[in-house]
């Protein structure tokens, strides 16, 4: 028992190291440029393929495997660079989220470009030469790689401790991280600093991903899932903070390895409860510091105007079409149509928080999800029929907002937006996880409309009347005099207060609000599809619907509603016509961010010569 | 009296910010809290509306205890207030932002199908003439110049009927003209409604010309209190402002 323990403490240890070297790079990089590198997860995984290449191409022996790891880290080093320098440099005075969009195309590009050149299979590295067998640590026998592993990590933050505190440029990071502003004032070149800090970042995440090739196989998953970790581990440990990231590297690591063994029905959820727990009691993660200098005022946000009367035109035409037309389609258009309807609810929902309320929500799937397994579970264990499954969506959503809000709206700005995603995680990995309620990776198969709407066309009108309906009523409360206290609070917090609001009680019903409305699109869609997957809360999907109101510009009123229409029909077209569909998804992304930083909406409204 | 503060202290780590402060308001009156910088006057006045929890004394608006109430009980109770760099919400036009101010007052923050521009809007636009503000009711104000958002500052401090303004230097950053009528202003509105004023200011030509009584504050001490003439002739006053006194041979 005695000896189970230890392997498995051990065990922790090393994988602490690795989830070290990545979060080291992903809070460094966050702490100098402010930027949160969505593509760090796939600067690590393009480490363990490069090394995969270099490794077996290489001679055997030491030279060829330790120079190819270190060759494949320095590889992603330089990957890192061309990311600064031809696509963050032109966004820093963009708006945070937009920073964030841009390495979400990136990780869309990079996960082509590695399917591409190595193909979908699973790939094995060699072992490590000289580290092969084992070794027995108080007469346990240990892998001796593992062992090489954990001393990693301690050394690769001594390594850059020395980096930070021994040297000029470690110190002008280190300036940089504490104050931006004040580095930039003193005349440093900060082009030159962001350049190198993201090298850095890119190497350390490469050397991570490089290092995992005698552990584990190399395969397409490892970026999502190393960089949902990696979050977690930075956000625990204060973002920004290489100690905090160490001990929550720790922490993580061992919390996995006993988890396994006390709760192994809840592995996955427990990071993301730890993560939620820290940030409830320090708000800043264990090591973390608010950040004490905000010198510049944020962006003064435009005035938010009912959209002008072409525009409302224009929307109730294409909704006149939506009526009138697809009595005349096949199949296959119904379905995309209904989709659509749903994904405009979805970015709608999203939008409210985001754009009024001034909240980022990385995990915003989580309610579209539960609003499926809301309908989804009703039917599967008691038969219910389709018209309660669909009230049960925005029940149950909503009841996740009312408790998973309460949290979230504590926080602000990106701790608030990982608390989100700790909380999307937690429920995806609940419905993952417990396979006796949930059905597990299989889902819950028959979720198919009443009698009177199964034929897809009246499926389609039901999902097109809901959906349309709450988008209507959500613009509505945009301009109720909620919506106007919910901007309140976003403009001017010490204003809001006051003038006698709640900011916290308003910001929460809003984040309730939204979860509803996701909850109503998650329910239809569930019988849309006629089954319900954890796949429906996973990363991928709360990035669509950021992907969306981005897209269609936070800060106008029919932004979601553009954003839903074009993301949707632009990705539906994608994967049908191309193998490659991320690849262009992704470059559309960046050049989106890069021409459009407001938003197609944003930008159509420029055209017409408004404000 | 409106407001009553009686013996109001304040620490930070060994610094006494505030020590022992008292003063009051009556209705109609226009009190100006001056000092040098660093003599606890924005410690002060931010206890008194609620931003900051004093570690003595008691603040008393009407005879009721408000001490350490979260500043918008504070606003709930009657109390207005405008901030030393305006707060206004930019992405309102003017109209709106005192509109907000109202709905919060009639307590219909939370209602989430109705439209706000049917909510309260005449009303906004009689406290905006108030202030000079109703010709820029429909501009946002995001755009505005800093002495109109003073202006749309105290139409929002007056959608409450208040009983008592709280106004953090309310001529910073204004031309002197501007000055001038603003202080006019809020002189004329707080002796038509009755409503009692206290005011922090830099600008000494504001303070004597408008201010009914002046406490003048240094070094977390009240240390004078009368009329503006009495004020002016009070040696140590003068030592203070004049810095001749040999007590201040570090600069605050």
């Amino acid at each position: 028992m005695l000896e189970n323990l230890l392997v498995q403490g051990l065990s922790g240890l090393a994988s602490a190291s690795s989830l070290f070297l990545v979060a080291s790079g992903l809070t460094v990089i966050f702490g100098v440029t402010r930027i949160v590198n969505f593509a760090h997860g796939s600067l690590y995984m393009l480490g363990a393929y490069l090394a995969w290449t270099l490794v077996t191409g290489l001679p055997r022996g030491h030279l060829g495997f330790w120079g190819g790891v270190l060759g494949a880290a320095l590889i992603v080093g330089v990957v890192g660079v061309l990311i600064e320098v031809l696509l963050l440099r032109r966004i820093y005075k963009a708006p945070e989220l937009f920073q964030l969009l841009a390495t979400f195309g990136v990780v869309l590009i990079v996960q082509d470009v590695a399917l591409l050149v190595w193909g979908p299979q699973d790939l094995l590295g060699p072992r490590a030469p000289g580290l092969r067998g084992a070794t027995e640590v108080f007469s346990v026998r240990f892998p001796l790689y593992e062992l090489f592993l954990i001393s990693v990590g301690p050394v690769v933050l001594v390594l850059l401790w020395l980096l930070f505190h021994r040297t000029r440029w470690g110190t002008l990071v280190r300036a940089a991280t504490a104050d931006r502003e004040m580095v930039g004032a003193l005349g440093v070149n900060q082009r030159m600093l962001f350049t190198t800090v993201f090298f850095l970042g890119a190497f350390l995440a490469g050397l991570g991903g490089a290092l995992q090739l005698p552990r584990e196989s190399v395969n397409l998953q490892m970026d999502l899932a190393v960089i949902a970790e990696a979050f977690v581990v930075v956000v625990i440990g204060g973002l920004g903070s290489l100690p905090g990231a160490f001990l929550a590297a720790l922490l993580l690591g061992q919390m996995q390895a006993f988890g396994i063994l006390i709760f192994p029905k809840i592995t996955l959820v427990l990071a993301f409860l730890v993560m939620a727990v820290v940030l409830v009691v320090r708000p800043h993660g264990l090591l973390g510091k608010a950040p004490s200098t905000q010198h510049a005022a944020g962006p003064v946000e435009p005035l938010l105007r009912p959209s002008p009367r072409e525009v409302r035109l224009l929307g109730w035409g294409l909704l006149a079409l939506a009526v009138a037309v697809p009595p005349f389609l096949g199949d296959y258009a119904l379905i995309v149509l209904t989709e659509i309807a749903v994904m405009m609810l979805f970015a709608a929902s999203l939008h409210f928080i985001m754009g009024p309320g001034g909240m980022a929500s990385f995990g915003h799937a989580a309610y579209f999800g539960l609003g499926a397994y809301g309908a989804a579970l009703l039917v599967k264990h008691f038969a219910a029929p389709m018209e309660l499954g669909l009230l049960a969506a925005p029940f149950a959503a909503g009841l996740a907002g009312v408790v998973f809000g309460w949290f979230c709206v504590r926080l602000s700005g990106v701790y608030a937006a990982m608390l989100t995603l700790a909380f999307a995680q937690i429920a995806w990995s609940a419905a993952f996880q417990w396979t006796e309620l949930t059905g597990g990776d299989n889902g819950v198969l028959g979720v198919w409309p009443s009698g009177w709407a199964s034929d897809k066309l009246t499926f389609y009108y039901l999902a097109l009347a809901l959906c349309t309906g709450a988008t209507l009523l959500l613009r509505r409360a945009i301009f109720s005099p909620f919506g106007y206290a919910l901007r309140a609070g976003r403009d001017s917090p010490l204003r809001a207060e006051a003038i006698g609001m709640d900011g916290f009680r308003i910001r929460w019903f809003a984040f309730v609000l939204a979860a509803v409305a996701a909850g109503i699109a998650g329910g239809v869609f569930a019988y849309a599809k006629g089954s319900v997957f954890p796949t429906y809360m996973a990363i991928p999907r709360s990035v669509d619907a950021l992907l969306m109101v981005l897209l269609g510009g936070v800060q106008t009123v029919s932004g979601p509603i553009v954003g839903a229409l074009a993301y949707t029909w632009l990705h539906e077209q994608l994967m049908r016509l191309f193998e490659l569909w991320r690849l262009f998804l992704g470059g559309v992304i960046l050049a989106l961010v890069l021409f459009f930083p407001q938003g197609l909406a944003g930008a159509i409204g420029r055209r017409g010569g408004r404000e | 009296m409106t407001l009553a503060v009686e013996g109001l202290r304040k620490a930070f780590g060994g610094v006494k910010a505030v020590d022992g402060v008292s003063l009051s308001v009556a209705a109609g009156e226009l009190l100006a809290l001056i000092g040098p910088n660093g003599a606890g006057k924005s410690t002060c006045f931010n206890m008194l509306n609620g931003q900051l929890r004093p570690d003595g004394g008691r603040v008393l608006l009407e005879g009721r205890d408000i001490t350490g109430m979260a500043p918008r009980k504070v606003w709930r109770l009657g109390v207005g207030r405008t901030f030393q760099i305006t707060a206004t919400f930019a992405s309102m036009t003017v109209r709106e932002n005192v509109q907000m101010a109202l709905v919060s007052h009639a307590r219909g923050t939370f209602d989430f199908l109705g439209a706000l521009a049917d909510r309260h809007a005449p009303r906004a636009m009689e406290l905006l003439a108030r202030v000079g503000m109703d010709a820029q009711a429909d501009r946002a104000c995001g755009v505005l110049a800093y002495g109109d958002l003073k202006r749309v500052e105290l139409a929002i401090a007056l959608a409450n009927d208040p009983r008592l303004l709280l106004m953090d230097e309310p001529t910073a950053g204004m031309a002197p003209a501007e000055r001038v009528a603003l202080m006019e202003l809020t002189a004329r509105i707080a002796r038509e409604g009755r409503i009692a004023v206290l005011f922090t200011e830099h600008d000494m030509d504001v303070v004597f010309a408008h201010a009914d009584r002046i406490v003048v504050l240094d070094r977390g001490k009240l240390i004078a209190e009368g009329a503006p003439a009495d004020v002016r002739a009070d040696p140590q006053v003068r030592a203070v402002y004049l810095g001749t006194g040999h007590t201040h041979g570090v600069g605050a």
